[in-house]
């Protein structure tokens, strides 16, 4: 489907919906970002009015369940009615002939998302104040949206699959995508392993957890954090995984703040614990850290093994497993001083 | 013998034009992938320039934890990677659990992962 169909396309589908024949959109162009899913920027019109929109839409001829679509819309939905920042959803559509493949639409928010951006430029010097402390205070309202709301049932199936159902389980989880992917021998991660079994937090709280909380996936503005993105690794779990992963050094960019390089684990804390989020215990918290540079390890391995197959000839995947010594080094770090 | 310039010449020249040139007249995505390209030759130069160096130490370190034979062998990548190996199986084993076994490995780990990041980020430490 070329530019100019699926502009069309979009066009019937938003005048269906809302009645107006005379729906149009204008301005597509394709986001950069998200390999899995393609994002499309538009304008659309019905009812007189402007608005700018985001098509989130898998890539067309992916095999796949159609429904996690339909999830992340329901995630995305369920999330601003629990007063989390998020771009307003419009409809969701899992029927193939429509687009081509599943998508749905939402508001598009202005804003940057850039990490180096946040910590380098003067342009974000208040936000850099201020963004710890709303992280954190987010995160307290995205951990009570509902596990058991009729919408999200299939988050259950997904935490099997993408977020464990206990710490140990997600630890096992991590340690066999190494297993299966890394191409030579990691003493290192082998040694993680067995002290992040070892010291695995018993059964922990079941919440809605994000699974990729990171100031990567926040849009902000000068003031601060505009939206919260990219839920499609959301599942039901520890809530304390998400501040952990929020700390893990490789968001860090060379900031000299745990948070997203910007602010102490102390602030993040306060907020969070303010805001309603359950009291969090330090050792737990520095477990979810140390699992997230597990799994940093894995996201590098398995994104450079894209480039070393063969599929993405892309020098920033190939780039990529040269970084897999870096959350080597933290998780050595860690074991040294555990020691 | 090759002729002037060296690999390292070529590389720092090449790495050079990409930053100089080539990153300031892109934009977007193509500008952000340049500055990556640039920095996977700084990655290649730091590398070539420690030449077999960072090998061979891992390869004694492996070979004291192991208590082998700490003479180089013909195939020093596929030694290190078979005694690498070696190691995984001894972890699992629990071998690596407390004790000076486990003591010499992290002090071992920690030599072979300066290494890879003062290639891989030009930190020394």
């Amino acid at each position: 489907m070329k530019p100019e169909e699926l502009a069309e396309g979009i066009a019937r589908f938003i005048a269906e919906r809302t009645g107006d024949t005379a729906a149009r959109v204008a301005g597509l162009r394709r986001l950069t970002g998200g390999a899995s899913r393609e994002l499309w920027s538009l304008d659309a019109t019905w009812d007189g009015e402007t608005r700018a929109l985001v098509l989130r839409r898998d890539p067309p001829g992916r095999e796949g369940d159609s429904s996690e679509r339909g999830l992340e819309f329901a995630l995305l939905r369920t999330a601003g009615e629990a007063g989390v920042p998020v771009p307003a959803v419009h409809w969701s559509c899992d029927d193939p002939n429509v687009l081509d493949s599943p998508f749905f639409l939402m508001d598009r928010v202005d804003g940057e998302t850039i990490p180096r951006r946040l910590l380098r430029d003067d342009a974000y010097a208040g936000a850099r104040e201020v963004m710890t402390g709303q992280l954190g205070a987010i995160l307290a309202r995205i951990h009570t949206i509902d596990p058991d709301h009729p919408e999200l049932a299939r988050l259950h199936a997904a935490g099997q699959e993408q977020g464990g159902i206990s710490p140990r389980e997600e630890v096992g989880r991590i340690a066999v995508g190494i297993r299966s992917l890394a191409l030579e021998p990691h003493p290192v991660l082998e040694l993680a392993e067995r002290w992040l079994l070892e010291r695995a937090p018993e059964d922990s709280r079941r919440s809605v957890v994000h699974g990729d909380y990171r100031v990567g996936n926040v849009i902000f503005g000068e003031e601060g954090v505009r939206a919260i993105l990219d839920w499609e690794l959301a599942h039901v779990g520890d809530p304390i995984e998400d501040l952990g992963w929020l700390c893990t050094k490789s968001w860090r960019f060379g900031g000299p703040g745990a948070v997203g390089g910007i602010g102490s684990r102390e602030e993040l804390v306060r907020a969070y614990e303010k805001a309603g989020g359950v009291p969090v215990d330090p050792e737990t918290l520095a477990w979810w850290e140390a699992c997230g540079n597990f799994k940093v390890a894995l996201v590098w391995i398995s994104q450079s093994r894209v480039f070393l197959d063969g599929r993405v000839p892309s020098v920033e995947l190939a780039s990529l497993g040269r970084r897999t010594a870096e959350p080597e080094a933290e998780l050595l770090r860690i074991l040294e001083e555990s020691a | 013998m090759n002729d002037r310039p060296s690999a390292e010449e070529l590389l720092a020249v090449v790495e050079r034009f990409l930053r100089e040139d080539v990153v300031p007249a892109l934009e977007g995505p193509r500008r952000f992938h340049a500055r990556v390209a640039a920095n996977v030759l700084s990655i290649v130069a730091r590398e070539v320039a420690r030449g077999d160096a960072d090998l061979s130490d891992e390869w004694q370190g492996l070979a004291a934890l192991l208590e082998r034979n700490p003479a180089p062998p013909a195939d020093l990548p596929g030694a290190v990677r078979e005694a690498n190996e070696e190691l995984l199986r001894r972890i699992r084993g629990g071998e690596a659990d407390a004790g000076p076994f486990r003591e010499a490995l992290l002090a071992h780990l920690r030599r072979v992962v300066d290494a890879k990041l003062a290639v891989s980020l030009g930190t020394s430490r």
